[in-house]
């Protein structure tokens, strides 16, 4: 038997590259190596500037598994372009060998095996031991967190987001924007934003009622690193108030707003600055857009979608960096910043390989002592699961499917809904699933499970709308969100139609008859952005159901049809 | 005053059933720019409408324009029932040919701005506004 330390052959460990291309060669050339700390950290520093970005981390501080999406499919402009690119095209484009790491971090495939192979991945812990090694390379290097970082799990709901706060700062960013923050309330998100010892930036972030910039979070902070002016200028996740509740932010507006971005970009030249950061929550597909709107951009570090993309995608004159989710990879960019322009960059994407990296030890103290008051609740077996669990992906996953069998048996529904979020770790084949697993991919401060009735042709309205949401091929139409995953029901949707004419052949599984648009049916769901929703918490409904099954076995489900795509 | 949980969810969702599928530009919408325009043709260019891509509140909409030497600007919900909004009119003395105002939309639609210039010519912008029943964010 091969063991685990044979099978570590590094490809992207030494993946630092110059420009925008070579990810394969380095890949290869590297084929023989194996995988340790020093050769996921080697880089050889370049220029005069290093950027540091994080993402998405959804309040992951343990290590975890995330299995990248199967389906992620991209229209019009985008359509088989990165991140919509997945599986054996992905490897193929990057030229990842098959069962590598680089293919256990960046795609789907075997994941089962490649997962009990290479173990966990992230844990902030190693997220810190990587930023100090880069730190010990460019002491004065810029770590810059892209939000969606108070969101995600038991200790975070119920501190209200203090136990990341507290982590992040002993990681010591220079500046972060948002999204789910947001969804702790406006109150408290101030009261936060009001005690980080570092920016909090989004130039969109306007007074709703004014509609200007709001005065509570800056729109850019400039800063001066090896000799170079440097502007960062944050962009909060821009449709907010539409995917998430607006009744708990009501003071605040977004928006992608291309104008006010030009605004404050000539703004900040105007100050001398000689590089120009966007830390954007946009999205990869607006990101692209906006940069070939927007002029004066050199770096986008790209957050919302959570795709991790091993490659600066250039854009004009900007390259565009998306660095995944979960604490799964941190990004480091060097720059060479000369005559105020970017003359060149190295890049590498590095996966957080829990086992691999060793975790920084105050780090680790902080975050075991976040969740010391709740360690008992939270690892607590709640039951075991005999399946791959897992979300990511533009359709129902299989920890969907889960969530919709449990509303639909303990909530007595015909339909179920569950969001299509991007955020929720993966459960492997074997494992226990414990209270803290539920809340990794249900903890929301809207989590109330609502049974309402809806009529058939409703029903199929939503269905298009969200479908709208995802597949409109402009991408300042889209929310950077997935498709709503349903239970109870099957469904045919075409991609590449215009909203109204996406969605068809809806039946009811359990009678295998035609939804009627004139019948009303029962429909259970949660997150519902509208204020005043009942029922109860999402988490305590999942874990109802799975105490009842004992072992879960959820088998994918086959309910969707996807054509034209 | 006090809702039930059936009432509001019936409210939010009754309200958004109207507002789904997109608006059509409606008559009402082509016979107001010919009674601006009196049927002269108009240039692309000229005009900058600013508004949302996706509304927050489809209710209260911001939408700015703005004309260097214009002497007018139409602006119109064109799918609304109603379409007219607004015609904001330059004096000579203006010192900015600009103006902002929120309309409501009835659900996803273009906005539709047009200029009449001081020599008599006209030009137009538009720009749709979806109108999205939401949630579901990543």
């Amino acid at each position: 038997m091969i063991s685990r330390r044979d099978f570590l052959q590094v490809s992207m460990a030494a993946s630092a590259m110059l420009g925008a291309s070579g990810f394969g060669n380095w890949a290869r050339l590297a084929a023989q190596q194996k995988l340790t700390q020093d050769e996921l950290l080697k880089f050889d520093t370049f220029g005069n500037v290093t950027l540091i970005h994080v993402t998405d981390i959804h309040a992951q501080l343990k290590p975890i598994y995330f299995r990248e999406p199967e389906i992620n499919l991209g229209v019009g402009d985008a359509y088989g372009q990165v991140p919509h690119v997945t599986g054996a095209d992905y490897r193929k484009m990057y030229g990842i060998e098959d069962g590598s790491p680089s293919a256990y971090a960046l795609t789907y495939n075997d994941f089962t095996s490649l997962a009990q192979a290479y173990g966990k991945v992230g844990g902030l812990d190693r997220v810190a031991t990587v930023i100090n090694a880069i730190r010990g390379d460019r002491p004065d290097a810029l770590l810059l967190d892209g939000g969606d970082t108070w969101h995600g799990s038991y200790t975070c709901y119920h501190t209200a987001g203090q136990d990341m706060v507290n982590v992040m700062n002993a990681l010591k960013p220079d500046a972060m924007t948002f999204h789910w923050e947001f969804t702790l309330g406006s109150a408290r998100v101030e009261e936060l934003v009001g005690s980080l010892p570092y920016a909090a930036l989004g130039a969109n972030i306007f007074d709703a009622e004014w509609d200007e910039p709001s005065d509570k979070f800056e729109s850019y902070r400039m800063f001066e690193r090896g000799g170079v002016k440097i502007a960062v200028i944050g962009q909060a996740f821009p449709y907010m108030p539409i995917a998430n509740p607006r009744w708990m932010f009501p003071e605040y507006s977004f928006g992608i707003r291309d104008e006010r971005m030009q605004e404050v970009v000539d703004e900040v030249r105007a100050e001398g600055a000689e590089l120009v950061v966007l830390l954007s929550h946009n999205g990869f597909d607006v990101d692209k857009k906006m940069a070939t709107r927007v002029t004066g951009i050199d770096v986008i570090l790209s957050g919302h979608t959570h795709d991790a993309v091993p490659e600066p995608v250039l854009a004009g004159d900007t390259i565009i960096i998306a660095s995944g989710s979960n604490g799964k990879f941190v990004s480091r960019v060097d720059l060479d910043i000369r005559d105020g322009r970017m003359m060149g960059f190295r890049h590498k994407l590095i996966p957080i390989f829990s086992d691999v990296i060793e975790g920084d030890k105050e780090v680790a103290a902080i975050i075991d002592e976040q969740r010391a008051p709740y360690l008992e609740q939270m690892t607590e077996v709640i039951g075991k699961t005999d399946s791959l669990l897992y979300r990511r992906g533009n359709f129902n996953g299989t920890w969907d499917d889960l969530i919709c069998d449990a509303l639909l048996s303990e909530r007595e529904a015909d339909i179920a809904m569950s969001p299509g979020v991007r955020w929720g770790p993966s459960i492997l084949p074997g494992q226990d699933i414990t209270r803290e697993d539920i809340w990794n991919v249900t903890s929301m401060t809207y989590g109330a499970a609502y049974r309402t009735e809806m009529t058939g042709e409703f029903i199929g309205v939503i269905m298009e709308d969200v479908a709208d949401n995802l597949f409109n091929t402009d991408p300042y139409y889209q929310q950077g969100g997935d498709m709503v995953r349903i239970g109870g029901m099957g469904y045919k949707i075409d991609v590449s139609k215009p909203q109204g004419q996406r969605i068809s052949e809806m039946t009811l599984l359990k009678t295998g008859e035609a939804i009627d648009p004139a019948k009303t049916y029962q429909v259970a769901g949660w997150a519902s952005v509208n204020e005043g929703t009942e029922g109860p918490q999402i988490w305590d409904v999942v874990e109802a159901h799975i105490k009842k099954m004992g072992t879960v076995t959820v088998t994918p489900h086959d309910n969707v049809k996807v054509v034209g795509a | 005053m006090e809702f039930s949980r059936r009432d509001t969810l019936a409210l939010g969702l009754g309200a958004a059933a109207l507002t789904v599928l997109p608006f059509r530009v409606n008559a009402a919408a082509d016979d107001a720019i010919a009674a601006f325009t009196g049927g002269a043709a108009m240039a692309d260019a000229g005009v900058t409408l600013t508004a949302p891509e996706i509304a927050e509140n489809g209710n209260t909409v911001p939408v700015s324009v703005s004309a260097e030497g214009a002497t007018a600007i139409l602006l119109l919900a064109a799918g609304n029932p109603t379409p007219g909004v607004a015609t904001f009119n330059f004096g000579e003395l203006a010192g900015a040919h600009s103006a902002s105002t929120r309309i409501r939309l009835a659900g996803t639609q273009d906005v539709v701005a047009i200029a009449k210039m001081a020599d008599g010519s006209f030009a137009k912008a538009s720009s749709t506004v979806k109108v999205t029943i939401g949630g579901c964010g990543g």
